[in-house]
């Protein structure tokens, strides 16, 4: 994919871009309290890409099915921007099925009959992991960071994973496995730990974020920022979230997950009558409407606004070619693990050219790569969804994998 | 009398198989293999299973690679014209193109390429100068349509077609050396009088060539 020559690393934006975040503690929301979450905490000076140290972090994650006697069965499954280690079991907030549920479980395509799943919450996140809500530097009664969270990057995110793996004495997982932000976290894995991962499957995902992809999170953040209720960041201080803000911010990512197909599938044109029977220029509106406002107002209730800024910032700065000398063959030269490259026709948000993009890198370092187009009209939301033709080559090529791998 | 009813032949299947066994032969074992136009992935799993090469495959049918990844094979979507520029040089010690070369745009370019990523390169291609296909055309005045070529012009794949002899020229002017070559009919069957050339080129229907570059 042509695009001008970058230079600035993760680490480098993510050092450059040093203005604040901040995390809230809302308890009557659907995001429960860190304590509910399984997690691992690791004492000592975490450096992150910023130059920060955190003086800690806790790594808050499920596990799926058994680890073997040679703990050589380890699958890590990454979860998406607004994901969680609630793979394959309801959310604990909102009591929804685990966002991956049809692809990992007994008999699934990640089959956890088979393999043992971990799924991490990301650094940043707020469903345990460390992040803008957590109390400052750790501390249990401090306040939450919020603003003052530092910057992170998405090799962060994947430094904190590697500490779990490390807790559960595994040495090399068999694979690592996400879309999305996900299928980042996957690609920096196996750039930065390449012997710790015998397979990896990038799904409709990208070795950078486009400057299409940020401007849309812009928007988002924007969104935010201009709710009142925000406060600057420190709205758990006034018992307010920017329910509004964060949930425009969704709504207009919302948009970005599907395609023109599935939207016009869904809901075409029809009009959805209010209840109350007035008309005026806005009283009755179109069904796409409703929806939208339903993802924005379900997803305030289950996400930290802080959170969200900081994580969408992460994907922003992700660049791997860049971390590499601006070659993204240089970040997998002489690589043993196995790629699987999946993208969805109708996925304009990570499109198959981005996927293309990787698959002739790794081509370029020599790497053993599988890479498929999934034919869908869901966009990028397809990874999450029903589909029989990419289960079928997740599964068939995690298979293959285990046969190489003498599994 | 046999217990089992006889297997049914599938058009086709017999002209894989002996194109797979007629070029695993000629494949060292444990090698690198990068077969273009993988298809399914049936060779690339034939090399894995019987010479235990480490053998991958780009296939421009997406569904057919949707297929091989999902049974495992690791096949990439991607164009001969397009996508071997993007390999190292050298990386493979074997490089082969079954039955697509009068299929792609470039065929000199793709070869050139096959060459600068495999030491070795494996040519199959179904041979334009079979008696058939020029009786046919002396005969009617018409484009041959012959069990190989079986596609009216107006809608054929095949848009380079090419003869044994065309193909001994074409690597001279390249200066690639033919390390081996045969041509069989369809049933994948020699005969000693195919061993020369203008022979061979009269009654071979497939032609099998390994290259290297000179």
């Amino acid at each position: 994919m042509a695009r001008p020559r970058v230079t600035n690393t993760q680490a480098e934006v993510a050092r450059k871009v040093h203005a604040a975040y901040a995390a809230p503690i809302m308890d009557h929301l659907d995001i429960p309290s860190r304590d509910t979450h399984q997690s691992a905490t690791f004492d000592g000076r975490f450096m992150l890409d910023c130059g920060v140290a955190l003086p800690a972090v806790t790594v808050a994650y499920q596990t799926y099915g058994t680890l073997n006697a040679a703990r050589s069965n380890a699958i890590l499954a990454c979860h998406a921007l607004t994901g969680d280690q609630y793979v394959a079991e309801p959310h604990p907030g909102t009591g929804k099925p685990g966002w991956w549920s049809q692809v990992v479980g007994p008999g699934r395509p990640i089959d956890t009959d088979r393999f043992f799943v971990i799924c991490a919450n990301v650094l940043g996140g707020c469903m345990g992991s460390t992040g803008p809500r957590s109390p400052r530097d750790d501390t249990p009664d401090a306040p939450p960071w919020g603003t003052d969270f530092p910057p992170i990057t998405i090799r962060d995110m994947v430094r904190a994973q590697r500490l779990l793996i490390d807790r559960l004495s595994i040495s090399c997982l068999f694979a690592a496995v996400g879309g999305s932000m996900g299928g980042m976290q996957v690609l920096e894995w196996a750039a930065t730990y390449p012997h710790q991962v015998f397979a990896a499957i990038p799904v409709a995902t990208a070795a950078f974020h486009s400057a299409q992809n940020i401007a849309f999170h812009e928007v988002g953040r924007q969104a935010v920022f201009a709710d009142p209720d925000w406060a600057g960041g420190e709205y758990w201080r006034h018992g307010t979230i920017p329910a509004r803000g964060l949930a425009v911010a969704r709504m207009a990512a919302h948009i970005t997950y599907l395609s023109e197909q599935a939207l016009t599938r869904k809901f075409g044109r029809r009009l959805q009558i209010p209840a109350t029977g007035t008309t005026s220029l806005f009283g009755d509106m179109f069904e796409v409407e409703s929806y939208l406002r339903h993802q924005g107002s379900t997803f305030v209730n289950r996400f930290d606004a802080n959170s969200y800024l900081t994580i969408t910032r992460a994907m922003d700065y992700f660049d791997l070619a860049a971390d590499h000398g601006g070659d993204l063959a240089q970040a997998f030269r002489g690589t043993a693990t196995r790629f699987c490259i999946v993208s969805f026709d109708s996925d304009w948000l990570f499109p198959t050219a981005q996927s293309r993009a990787i698959a002739r890198a790794l081509n370029r370092a020599g790497a053993n790569v599988s890479f498929v187009e999934i034919a869908s009209d869901k966009g990028h939301d397809a990874f999450l969804l029903d589909e029989p033709d990419f289960h079928r080559a997740l599964s068939g090529f995690l298979s293959g994998c285990a046969e190489h791998a003498g599994l | 009398m046999s217990p089992h009813p006889p297997p049914i032949e599938r058009p086709g299947r017999t002209k894989v198989r002996f194109d797979l066994r007629l070029m695993s032969e000629m494949i060292a074992p444990a090698s690198r293999v990068l077969d273009i136009g993988s298809g399914d992935g049936t060779l690339i799993e034939y090399l894995f299973r019987t010479r235990g090469c480490d053998a991958r495959g780009i296939e421009i049918d997406m569904a057919e690679v949707t297929r091989a990844v999902a049974h495992g094979l690791p096949v990439m979507h991607g164009d001969a014209d397009t996508d071997l520029a993007h390999y190292p040089d050298g990386l493979f010690d074997y490089v082969v193109l079954s039955r697509t070369l009068q299929a792609v745009e470039r065929p000199q370019e793709v070869l050139r390429q096959m060459l600068r990523i495999g030491t070795r390169g494996l040519v199959s291609f179904p041979n334009f100068g079979h008696w058939r296909v020029r009786w046919q055309l002396v005969r009617s005045g018409r484009m041959p349509m012959t069990p190989t070529w079986d596609r009216p012009w107006y809608e054929t794949p095949n848009i380079h077609p090419c003869t044994i002899r065309d193909f001994f020229v074409l690597c001279a002017q390249e200066g690639y050396a033919v390390e081996r070559w045969l041509a069989v009919d369809n049933e994948g069957q020699q005969a000693p009088w195919r061993r020369f050339p203008s022979l061979a080129n009269l009654f071979g229907e497939q032609a099998l060539f390994l290259l290297r570059r000179a």
